[in-house]
């Protein structure tokens, strides 16, 4: 009973998937040549590779989450503003915990 | 390799073990051919997709893992009873407690939650079955062979002994070169598969397929308690995949994410498992708050106190839990700034979970008590949980944190939360729904027995190592010295210990008892209960509800029989085809790749996890071109349900 009413949206060829995943694919790729064959400064390399990620997330949200096909947007707000507090605070509060004695390291 | 290096040997219980798994195993194999039961098993069992028997199947592995866990538990207080004991060796003392802790959180708390979440939350919100059946019937089996994967490394391979937390080094390739780790790794990342897909599909269920007139705010507590559960399972399980993944690197193809050389960082490794695990800890902590909530409710005959202070609690806790997990390495040395911050938003935490504990004792005042087993449970576990709470706050302080850290103190400190907190409310849980799902209550008798034993035993097992920690024994040691003055108490908690253990056997005892002599249900409203899974008629058919049922506020089953009683019965309406999800056997098969691919792994045949991966990506490609839609239940077979079923 779950299905049924969604069935019609994925009659079509899922191009949309594709795409994504396709755009996925590559850009991992260049993240990972930027990391590893590229000459960028190490500075240079993280902000690349930041980009990317963030590119990527969004593709992820627009071709494989639906994001612009609900009409529950106040639940999608809130979700996604749960997910940037709760990504923030591991990002930040993961470099600020693991930052103690790295001044003896090449960072 | 050779057989001794593949087989573990040498150890007479590992024999014992062995023995015991072989017998068990043709015995199970004896009985289903000998009563032609192998067809039944699959096409009723194995492949089924209802929400339901998913959940049976969650509780009874779970209830396999606790013994395993109990065993393990019963061991270790055998060698520690008294001084300078050779009942086990270092390493196989090392292995126990890692094994131990590994097993009841992962493979126990966990899914016996979830079990009762996905036997009771359809029920609650008036749904026919989950969003996703199909990824609920995978969640179960990925979780299982997982549970299988970890379980087989102490007699094939080697167990892993660096701890449930696995720190590294200790747990890098130097310090731990068996296949012991690698099980753990990958065990644990298979069946977090599961928890993942299970937090998704009840996210989905609880938002999208609650019946029409149920408002979000007129949920029941444990309804609201498992969405929570699984928003925090959706942040928090990503994390501990990655960090698998990453110490997978480390340990099959020399990658340096967590060694000590090369740029590796080892910290990053309790880094990354607690911002996982102290979520995780909310994750089985929740779920038994909210069945308390209904029990506790039910048997004080008064709705619950302070509903909306009991949603908001738990959305703080929720957000909180992201922000405390330095507390469980305050030593590492992060810094006054660092360790004053997570300091603090480890007291906070305690706030909400003080306004819950007084909701409840609210709850209770004035409230018309039956002392059923399952109420008992839910009482003793407020001065338990209080216990166990405040002694959290102590270690909540960083600076006393130094004195209390990795000593008993805090072993008793986390029992007295997870047991007191998540195994009283399995039990709980399992008293109060077991008619929901077997159709006749445990024995109460049987049930009272087992409730006192269990929690005398527990309190005697479990205080003393509050002032063991005190007196300064270090956890995780194998043994100690009769100088140290710890013998007594060890006694008492190893006493306290065998106490559980007769609990448990009560327990399982009841289980097969009340099989046997327990009347069978006559109503699907055996406690005089208030919300919806209780206005399903005994047995519950497989499509729950033949007509949806309305929700008219909070307790919306209670509504409905204070209108049955005031001579308002609801009318008769002709009942309409249910559309219900076709079962398959792809999950569980697909499983057995992940499990074959998870064991070439372990011990680095890469031909063997390659022939696994390929067999998961096929069953992904075939269940992507499977067309079955489901099928109608016509209603002639409703009416005919309907009518064997007694309301």
């Amino acid at each position: 009973m779950s299905n049924n009413e969604q069935t019609n949206s994925h009659s079509h060829f899922p191009w949309s998937h594709l795409i994504g995943f396709g755009l996925s694919i590559v850009l991992t790729l260049l993240a990972l040549w930027v990391g590893f064959a590229s000459d960028f400064s190490f500075r240079t390399i993280m902000i690349i590779v930041v980009i990317l990620a963030l590119i990527q997330a969004a593709i992820q949200l627009l071709m494989f989450m639906h994001i612009t096909e609900s009409d529950s947007s106040r639940i999608q707000v809130g979700t996604i503003l749960y997910a940037v507090f709760i990504a923030a605070a591991i990002v930040a509060g993961t470099i600020w915990v693991m930052s103690f004695g790295m001044h003896n390291m090449n960072m | 390799m050779k057989l001794d290096e593949f087989f573990v040997t040498g150890d007479p219980l590992i024999y014992g073990a062995d023995v015991s798994i072989a017998l068990t195993l043709i015995g199970a194999i004896f009985v289903l051919t000998y009563f032609k039961k192998w067809k039944w098993l699959w096409t009723e069992w194995l492949t089924t997709v209802d929400h339901k028997k998913l959940g049976v199947m969650y509780i009874i592995a779970a209830v396999l893992m606790l013994f395993r866990g109990g065993v393990d538990a019963l061991l270790m207080r055998a060698q520690l009873t008294v001084p300078d004991s050779s009942f086990l060796d270092a390493n196989h003392y090392n292995e126990i407690f890692t094994t131990h802790g590994t097993i009841m959180i992962i493979f126990m708390a966990m899914p016996f939650l979830i079990g009762l979440i996905n036997v009771v939350v359809p029920l609650q919100i008036g749904a026919r079955d989950v969003a996703y059946p199909f990824l609920n019937a995978v969640s179960f089996w990925t979780f299982f062979m997982g549970a299988m994967l970890f379980n087989i490394s102490f007699v094939i391979g080697g167990s892993p002994s660096a701890g449930w937390t696995s720190y590294v080094p200790l747990a890098g390739l130097e310090l731990s070169p068996g296949v012991g780790q690698n099980y753990y790794l990958l065990g644990l990342q298979i069946a977090g598969i599961g928890t993942l897909l299970t937090g998704i599909n009840f996210l989905v269920t609880i938002l999208k397929m609650r019946v029409p007139s149920m408002k979000l705010m007129q949920m029941p507590m444990f309804t609201w308690s498992s969405l929570i559960t699984m928003v925090i399972i959706i942040f928090a399980f990503p994390v501990l995949t990655v960090a698998l993944a990453l110490m997978t690197f480390d340990r099959l193809f020399g990658s340096h994410f967590f060694t000590m050389m090369d740029g590796g960082m080892p910290m990053l490794w309790a880094n990354l498992f607690w911002i996982w695990g102290h979520p995780e800890v909310y994750i089985v902590i929740l779920p038994a708050f909210g069945m308390f909530s209904e029990i506790i409710s039910t048997f004080a005959r008064k709705t619950l106190f302070g509903y909306k202070a009991m949603v908001y609690s738990m959305v703080v806790i929720a957000g909180l839990s992201f922000l405390v997990w330095v507390h469980h390495f305050f030593t590492m040395g992060a810094g006054g700034a660092v360790n004053s911050f997570f300091s603090i938003t480890t007291m906070l935490i305690a706030v909400p979970t003080g306004v819950k504990i007084f909701n409840w004792l609210f709850t209770l005042y004035k409230g018309r008590i039956r002392f059923t087993t399952a109420m008992l449970w839910s009482l003793a576990f407020i001065p338990n949980f209080v216990i166990g709470g405040v002694t959290g706050v102590m270690l909540a302080m960083a600076a006393a944190d130094y004195q209390y850290h990795n000593t008993y103190f805090l072993v008793a400190h986390f029992h007295y939360v997870l047991i007191s907190g998540t195994v009283y409310a399995c039990f709980a849980g399992l008293y109060f729904w077991y008619p929901k799902m077997f159709n006749h209550r445990l024995n109460e008798r049987l049930g009272k027995w087992s409730f006192w034993i269990f929690v005398a035993g527990f309190n005697l097992c479990f205080f003393p190592m509050y002032f063991l920690g005190l007196a300064g024994m270090p956890r995780r040691i194998y043994t100690y010295g009769i100088g140290d003055g710890w013998m007594s108490l060890n006694v008492l908690a190893t006493f306290g210990g065998v106490l559980m253990g007769i609990g448990f056997l009560i327990l399982v005892y009841n289980i097969y008892y009340s099989f046997r002599y327990s009347p069978r249900e006559t109503t699907g409203d055996p406690w005089d209960a208030r919300t919806l899974e209780w206005s399903t008629p005994a047995p519950v058919p497989h499509y729950n509800f033949a007509h949806l049922p309305e929700a008219k506020g909070h307790d919306a089953f209670w509504i409905m029989k204070e209108e049955k009683k005031q001579g308002k019965a609801p009318e008769k309406k002709p009942y309409k085809p249910i559309h219900m999800p076709s079962y398959s056997g792809v999950p569980i098969i697909m499983s057995v790749f992940f499990f074959i691919a998870g064991f070439g792994m372990v011990f680095s045949w890469h031909w063997m996890s390659i022939l696994g991966l390929i067999g998961v990506l096929a069953t992904m490609v075939i269940r992507s071109f499977d067309y079955d839609k489901g099928f109608y239940v016509s209603v002639e077979e409703i009416e005919e349900t309907e009518k064997k079923t007694t309301l």
